[in-house]
């Protein structure tokens, strides 16, 4: 990750809204930043890392990381926390009592929202966090708007005394534009001051701050009314007036120039007066927001006509090919003709393992062994759902593997009385969220065979260092979990507990096959790491003898995206029966030698390569 | 909004698609415009489609480009050129490397890989012209180098000189040595001259 602290201030810079935040981070003279990554978040926490003056780290999950945050804000310093949408689910139990202690120094909560799902397991809308939990929202637009609300954030929370959530969605955190920067201005802490009644929320003391949070709203909605983040832009055409935030504005904009527009980057607690001044300059008001209708609901509610959702999507982005034909019908008019053709046919292209990933042997053996019902989790193992394995039978949330299959386990009804039960779980999702499960196996007593892929990475989101790896967020030395001792400790018998390598398919298999058998907990952990960090060695890349390849298309069956086909057929076998034949091909350039595909290959026909010409590699060559 | 200028990257997680926005993306803010450059690739590390829309202009307000508004396709792979078809705007062009690259679920039998996207993109009569970055890059030594390749090849479909592209290119190498500079400058003319060639024959 490039650091951005060497551009000087007042220089543009293009910037995407998660480096954006950093930058504004730094310069707010933040002193701990803590994250549990997540997409499209994960690069906030990333770049704020490389700058030397901020306290940083990766916790273990978001609840974790906002509880560091709030610990620093209480200590008086400026703090700040990010994280994916979901990631606030799991913090919100923090969020919910946070907001009626405050705090001391500013404490910015940047949440990403993954509007149109690039990377996610559902689309929410967290500005509802807002609503819920009494705290004021900001929703940058673009990067030079994230930068800038971040800033402003710092100063509205601590002239509130109140967290702030920044709200982001995909189209702000990964989108590039220009951004000027400016300099770190230092922060002194104010200390932490002992104050029981403020700082421990027993029952007597919450219940005397809970009317505090509701005046700290009257006076925020009164600060939403000034705040020069919420202005309209007159426009000629008062046809529609729209109220839009964050990238939904743009897309108004770009639509609808001539409109007027009610931008709000303060959008919770809503400035109602200032949407009565919109609606009484037009003729009719159109809510766009993404994806909730969560202001228009609340200006519904306080008696402002305007229209939303029920001409708007409630799931996905509002761009101008979905805004556009919309407000044309709305307006009795023509939909502008849209100048595309239909997209062509065409095979789709799901993301795939990489290449001699550790995770292919382990789903190649599973989907070798049946009677299983699989209960998966979070991380780059989720793709173990698609094919050729079809290996892995749920999903939905971070460590759920674990519960969801004791439940599996004790909810089994007659149909399903001869299953096994198996959980699949990556080492960071483990330590995230899993390890209560586990202990919940064990504690009550369940029969789950549990495959801990420890790949020594949170390898979905770009390879970041966890408790399990041994390294910190800079990459330094740190104390390193011993899973096996780990899972022992929660109380799984030593005879149950088993590490092997997932590229020695035949142990894998026999560990597996016997562990599912066994009536108890059991937790078999793969040890090797993932393709994409440093702690992974190339071994030699194979090919295959094109005169030994039998066709049996074994090897495809691992689904290394290095095996090619080169050429189909048909063979009918003694028993009459016709198979079909699927020759093949090993990419040599990007095998690294892992040798999945060699175990089940019948004929011996893949061989280590042995360059014939060697293509001669420029060093140090990225392009 | 029309005068604003839209690109679209195409391509496959890993062959350097947004590496390549990046460096035009650079070009048109050395030459002062507003830029916005977007991407959905959350999970295209894994191997999945890649789209990498730039956006350059006086103000440059919705960062994606709608279906039907781009103005070059630069395709990094060839089904992937005929996968965005649909985002040209008429009269837009298409420029294409024509390596194929199979994804598992054809390998598994599931799909079929279309037998020629390039006659394919030709039937929807769009503007097209199609080189082998691939092998052009192999020529000079390193695969890598088809990044280059690809952005010499739409240096001169640009509201711009090909100069000013050429200097973000090697700029990012210069830290490198002069070796690596002038193999990215040959690859960036024979991405250029692949273009300039192929047009000429086609004309």
């Amino acid at each position: 990750m490039a650091a951005v602290m060497p551009v000087p201030a007042a220089s543009r810079v293009l910037m995407s809204g998660n480096e954006a935040v950093a930058r504004a981070v730094w310069e707010a003279g933040v002193k701990v930043a803590a994250a549990y990554p997540g997409t499209p978040s994960t690069e906030m926490l990333e770049v704020i890392s490389t700058y030397p003056d901020i306290y940083s780290e990766w916790s273990v999950n978001e609840k974790v990381s906002l509880e560091v945050a709030i610990g620093a804000a209480y200590a008086g310093s400026r703090a700040f926390c990010c994280m994916k949408h979901v990631g606030m689910n799991v913090a919100s139990d923090a969020l919910m009592t946070l907001t009626l202690t405050g705090v001391i120094g500013g404490l910015v909560i940047a949440i990403a929202d993954d509007v149109g799902l690039s990377s996610s397991q559902n689309e929410q809308d967290s500005r509802f966090w807002g609503r819920f939990a009494h705290v004021p929202v900001l929703e940058p637009a673009d990067s030079q708007e994230a930068y800038a609300m971040t800033l402003d954030a710092y100063e509205l929370s601590e002239r509130f005394q109140v967290p702030v959530i920044l709200r982001m969605t995909t189209r702000i955190n990964h989108v590039k534009g220009l951004v000027t920067v400016g300099e770190r201005s230092e922060k002194a802490s104010a200390g932490f001051r002992k104050e029981p009644a403020r700082w421990v929320m027993t029952p007597t003391g919450a219940g005397k701050r809970i009317p505090l949070m509701f005046a700290r709203v009257g006076e925020l909605r009164k600060e939403a009314e000034v705040s020069p983040l919420n202005f309209i832009e007159p426009g000629r055409d008062r046809r529609v007036g729209f109220i839009a935030s964050g990238p939904a504005y743009m897309h108004v904009k770009e639509s609808f120039p001539d409109a007027p527009v009610l931008k709000l980057g303060f959008s919770c607690p809503l400035p109602f007066d200032k949407c009565r001044e919109l609606a009484a300059m037009v003729d009719q008001v159109v809510v766009v927001e993404e994806v909730e209708p969560l202001v228009e609901t609340e200006l519904k509610a306080e008696g402002i006509a305007v229209i939303g959702k029920d001409i708007l999507p409630l799931q996905g982005e509002l761009a101008p090919n979905v805004l556009g034909p919309a407000i044309a019908r709305l307006l009795g008019e023509e939909a502008p003709r849209l100048r595309s053709t239909p997209p062509m046919p065409l095979f789709p292209r799901p993301p795939t393992m990489c290449v001699a990933c550790p995770h292919l042997g382990v789903y190649y053996t599973l989907s070798q062994v049946r009677n299983l019902t699989i209960s998966g989790d979070i991380g780059c193992y989720t793709l173990g759902a698609g094919h050729p394995w079809n290996a892995l039978d749920t999903c939905i949330s971070m460590g759920a593997s674990m519960g969801i299959a004791l439940g599996l386990d004790k909810g089994r009804g007659e149909a399903d009385k001869d299953k096994r039960i198996l959980a699949v779980i990556g080492d960071s999702t483990f330590l995230h969220m899993g390890m209560q499960g586990l202990l919940d196996i064990v504690y009550n007593k369940g029969n789950v065979t549990v495959l801990l892929l420890d790949n020594r990475a949170v390898g979905m989101t770009g390879g970041q260092d966890n408790p399990g790896n041994g390294r910190d967020i800079h990459g330094d030395p740190a104390p390193r979990v011993d899973f096996a001792k780990l899972v022992e400790a929660l109380g799984v018998r030593p005879e149950r507990i088993h590490t092997v390598n997932p590229y020695e398919l035949p142990v894998l298999f026999k560990t597996i096959r016997e562990e599912v058998k066994a009536p108890e907990v059991s937790v078999i952990i793969t040890d090797q790491p993932c393709v994409l960090i440093k702690d992974y060695h190339k071994l030699k890349a194979y090919e295959v003898i094109d005169d030994k390849c039998t066709g049996c298309g074994n090897c495809i069956d691992v689904g290394c995206p290095a095996i090619h086909v080169t050429r189909r057929g048909k063979e009918v076998k003694a028993n009459g029966r016709e198979v079909d034949l699927a020759f093949v091909r090993i990419e040599t350039s990007v095998c690294t030698g892992c040798s999945l595909c060699v175990q089940p290959c019948a004929p011996n026909a893949i061989v280590h390569h042995v360059p014939v010409s060697p293509i001669k590699l420029v060093k140090g060559c990225e392009v | 909004m029309s005068e604003n200028t839209n690109i679209l990257v195409v391509g496959i997680g890993g062959q350097g698609v947004m590496t390549a926005t990046e460096i035009l993306a650079e070009a048109a803010i050395a030459l002062g415009h507003d830029v916005k450059k977007t991407e959905v690739a959350g999970m295209a590390q894994r191997g999945g489609v890649v789209s990498s829309h730039l956006r350059f202009g006086t103000r440059v307000l919705t960062p994606q480009i709608a279906p039907g508004a781009a103005d070059v396709l630069l395709g990094f792979e060839a089904a992937e050129a005929m996968r965005w078809q649909h985002m040209l705007r008429p009269g837009g062009i298409t420029l294409m490397n024509t390596a194929r690259l199979v994804p598992p679920v054809v390998e598994l039998g599931l799909y079929d890989y279309p037998e020629d996207p390039l006659t394919e993109i030709k039937k929807t009569g769009n503007k097209v012209v199609a080189f082998d970055a691939t092998s052009i890059a192999l020529d000079l030594g390193d695969i890598r180098l088809g990044n280059t390749v690809m952005l010499g090849a739409i240096a001169d479909h640009l509201p711009f000189s090909a100069e000013v592209l050429l200097d973000c290119v090697l700029k990012r190498f210069a830290r490198k040595g002069e070796k690596l500079v002038d193999l990215n400058r040959r690859a960036f003319a024979a991405g250029r001259a692949a273009v300039g060639a192929a047009e000429a024959a086609a004309a």
